[in-house]
């Protein structure tokens, strides 16, 4: 746990996503529904946000330049200092594979694209509801380290 | 030959009471082989004799008799005789001697009855002036006689010399006749009698004693036995005098007196005139007891070969009877070559009964030809039992050709000479034809098989074709399913966008709207609702269609799905003031299936029925059926209907029936097309039942558990 975490008045939200009217309106959307946003447009600089940030969640948009949002969730769950950041992967993609890819690399939670704001809002709060839940209740939300080395 | 007369020996003093003794036995014997034993008994004990022997003449004839011996082995005078004729013999010459001789040697080819290689010779006669009518024979004496065996010499030779002239005077020649007369009708084995005319029993040969004479010492059976043979006898006798036939036969049962058994004679009686004794009888009787058993023999016989006969005949009635039952032409041919037996079926070929045709007798004529050139072959190779052969006949008839195949076989007599070849044609007519047809099906069968093999090799080829031609399909296929879910993915991301702001400004994330703005907002975000709505469904159906949508079979209770469906749809509903009701009939188990999948297609039917009922309600019914083990998921409405003519259409790509009512309601004109391939996944089907005005009602059908793909 960082103490940024917990000194934050709102909770921030790292949009991973290349699309950027995409990217832009998700994150007009959750800064109008009261989080804090910020943006990476490709895999690596998602690493970086999130190592400098270590934002309260991170929304991953799987198709991403550079480094794709598999191999990014897969380094941030690997990561000890960022493994414990729910990660939520966003797809255009609605072919099977990709789900089971998303949680193959460690994501927390799917959503499919289109998914309206206010829809994607929903599934950020109930997340981060859940993954506070199980904080205080003293167990790391995150994967076990030994499922995720394997592809480091 | 050493020949000396033998010096006579001085006197040596003997017994002159052993002489008389020996005298008077002489006087008393008439016998003269009793006389010569006693002298050569006289003189083995009195003079020193080793070996002796007596010979005397036998009655008329010229045979010198050996009458006795003392040490001489039986070899020497073993079958000996001795003829006066002989002149060569030194014992006949010795005979012929006045004096004694001594032999001191004998040619090898002379027998003398004694041992010793000397002897001397001393013939036996009254006076020395007559020939010897016997000879004493003596060795061991030496060269030199004793005066001793010159006395007895000449005193045995007195005797011989009687008792010889005695027996030659009453040996008459009527006497020698009679008894010849005696030994021959003696040695007839037929009884032979002598009678007189009354019967009375004059002579009998020892055969017909047996028959008509008991000895003294006879049993009682026999002396009567020969009693009743005298009568019976007597009594033919009798019966053939009365006739006085010069020759009478007839038979005559007598008794064996011996066995007791019948004995049949045949009597033979003929009458023999004497001028002195008047007439005889003289009867022969041959015994025929044998002759008649083998005449009765002979009559059984006679009997048995007539029944036998007849058995032959029988027998050879049902031979005939049997072979000419037999359809097949059968011969027996001697060793000529002729034909001896045929049954029916052959005489047609051969014999032609009652046929004068002249081609007819012809064909005949040349049948007979060849069956007599394939028996030849036959009797030649005569080592063969069976004989095997082909020949060309033809019907004598319709002159048809008639291919035979011809098996004989030999008959043997007892000693392995050939009595008969039995032959049995066969037509061959059918065989051949049968032959030339099969080979004709194994050729037809050959080129049937060359065209299958022709075909299974095109097929095989198609089949190789296909197959690449499926693999084609499949990466072209392959690749259109990857270029679709491509394609959706690259639509969605700026619908996303589209959706995302216009969301945005509806909600007044940017500010305040105006009323016409927000109804601009409004048809911007159902259209692209819309296209996100076409873009999902034919995602769904490029994924099916591409066997990329696996089952994921879980159970699950179709109630809870109904109320599931109903609250997603919660809105509409609402919205619709249509009464919904959901309802389970009867007891349906829990189902086991793709549950997202079955919850797809009953959201489809019950938007849709929301969607095309203006007014009434929709009702959506659960039931099983156990014998099918189906559960049957209905949705009834109460809306338009659907014409007859239009039901399979609703079911096919972008079809909404009017084309304009598919604005007022909505829908990609897919919902059914991708209902029917999910339920055809599931293992189901979707029925439907509708007629214009009455409503509709979807069924889906489904497998209560759903088979593994």
């Amino acid at each position: 746990m960082t103490t940024a975490a917990k000194t934050r008045a709102q909770p921030l939200v790292l949009v991973v996503e290349d699309y950027q009217d995409a990217r832009e309106m998700y994150a007009a959307y959750l800064q109008f529904s009261g989080f804090d946003v910020a943006e990476a447009g490709n895999g690596i600089e998602a690493i970086e946000k999130t190592q400098e940030l270590l934002p309260d969640i991170v929304l991953m948009d799987l198709a991403l330049p550079k480094m794709d949002g598999w191999e990014a969730t897969r380094r941030l769950k690997n990561d000890p200092r960022t493994r414990h950041i729910p990660i939520v992967a966003l797809t255009g993609h609605a072919l099977a594979g990709h789900a089971e890819g998303a949680r193959e690399a460690g994501c927390d939670a799917f959503v499919t694209k289109p998914c309206l704001p206010d829809a994607l809002v929903a599934e950020i709060r109930r997340l981060l509801d859940a993954h506070r839940a199980k904080a205080e209740n003293g167990t790391d939300p995150a994967r076990s380290p030994q499922s995720t080395k394997k592809r480091s | 030959m050493a020949r000396v007369t033998a010096p006579v020996a001085p006197v040596h003093g003997v017994d002159s009471e052993a002489k008389l003794a020996f005298v008077e036995f002489l006087l008393t014997s008439i016998d003269v082989q009793e006389s010569a034993r006693r002298a050569v008994d006289w003189l083995v004990a009195h003079a020193a004799v080793t070996e002796a022997a007596v010979l005397v003449q036998e009655g008329v004839s010229n045979e010198m008799l050996l009458v006795a011996e003392h040490g001489v082995s039986s070899g020497a005078i073993m079958d000996f005789a001795l003829n006066r004729d002989d002149a060569a013999h030194p014992l006949i010459e010795a005979l012929a001697s006045p004096v004694p001789v001594y032999v001191d040697a004998v040619p090898g080819h002379h027998r003398v009855p004694l041992e010793a290689k000397a002897f001397h010779a001393i013939p036996l006669r009254s006076e020395s002036s007559e020939p010897g009518q016997g000879l004493l024979l003596v060795s061991g004496l030496g060269p030199v006689l004793d005066h001793e065996t010159i006395w007895l010499g000449r005193t045995l030779g007195k005797q011989v010399s009687r008792l010889l002239g005695r027996q030659l005077l009453a040996e008459t020649r009527f006497g020698q006749e009679r008894m010849l007369l005696y030994s021959i009708i003696n040695a007839v084995t037929d009884p032979i009698l002598l009678t007189d005319t009354e019967g009375k029993l004059i002579i009998a040969n020892s055969h017909a004693e047996k028959l008509f004479a008991a000895p003294e010492e006879a049993s009682e059976g026999w002396r009567r036995a020969a009693a009743l043979n005298n009568m019976l006898f007597s009594a033919a006798l009798s019966t053939s005098a009365v006739g006085m036939i010069e020759m009478a036969r007839r038979e005559l049962l007598l008794v064996d007196p011996l066995e007791g058994s019948d004995l049949l004679f045949e009597l033979l009686s003929s009458r023999a005139k004497d001028e002195r004794q008047g007439t005889y009888v003289v009867s022969i009787l041959r015994n025929v007891t044998d002759l008649a058993r083998a005449k009765e023999e002979i009559e059984e016989s006679y009997r048995t070969l007539r029944v036998a006969q007849a058995e032959v005949r029988d027998e050879r009635h049902r031979l005939d009877l049997i072979i000419d039952s037999v359809a097949d032409p059968i011969l027996v041919t001697d060793q000529e070559g002729d034909i001896v037996l045929m049954n029916t079926p052959a005489e047609r070929l051969f014999n032609a009964p009652g046929i004068e045709d002249e081609l007819a007798l012809r064909r005949v004529r040349a049948n007979g030809a060849n069956l007599t050139s394939f028996v030849s072959n036959v009797l030649t190779r005569s080592g063969e039992q069976r004989y095997r052969g082909e020949i060309q006949l033809g019907d004598p008839l319709t002159g048809r050709p008639l291919p035979v195949e011809a098996v004989a076989g030999t008959i043997l007599s007892e000693q392995g000479e050939l009595m008969w070849v039995v032959t049995i044609l066969h037509d061959l007519t059918e065989a051949i034809e049968k032959a030339r047809l099969y080979e004709q099906l194994k050729q037809a069968s050959v080129e049937l098989e060359r065209k299958v093999q022709e075909a299974t090799a095109e097929l095989a080829e198609q089949n190789e074709l296909l197959r690449r031609q499926h693999i084609a399909l499949e990466q072209a296929s392959a690749l259109k399913s990857q270029f679709l879910a491509n394609m959706s993915h690259e639509f969605r991301t700026p619908l996303n966008a589209i959706l995302g702001y216009t969301h945005m400004l509806l909600h007044n994330v940017t500010g305040q709207v105006t009323d016409p703005q927000r109804k601009s907002l409004s048809r911007i975000d159902s259209n692209a609702r819309h296209l996100l709505a076409l873009i999902n469904d034919i995602l769904d159906i490029t994924r099916i269609e591409a066997g990329r949508m696996p089952l994921n079979a879980t159970t699950f209770g179709i109630g809870e799905l109904f109320d599931e469906v109903q609250s997603e749809l919660e809105p509409i509903i609402k919205r619709s003031n249509l009464s919904v009701t959901a309802k389970v009939r009867g007891a349906v188990p829990s189902v086991r299936s793709d549950r997202q999948k079955v919850k797809q297609i009953v959201l489809n039917l019950l938007s849709n029925a929301l969607k095309f009922t203006p007014a009434g309600s929709v009702t959506m019914t659960a039931s099983y059926d156990g014998r099918v083990r189906q559960v049957a998921i209905a949705v009834k409405d109460t809306g338009v209907g659907i014409p007859r003519e239009d039901q399979v259409k609703v079911f096919e790509d972008f079809r909404q029936l009017d084309s304009s009512p598919a604005r007022g309601y909505g829908g990609t004109g897919l919902g059914l097309s991708i209902c029917r391939r999910l339920a055809q996944i599931l293992g189901g089907t979707i029925e439907l039942d509708s007629s214009p005005g009455a409503g509709s009602t979807f069924t889906l059908r489904l497998p209560a558990k759903a088979r593994r793909r």
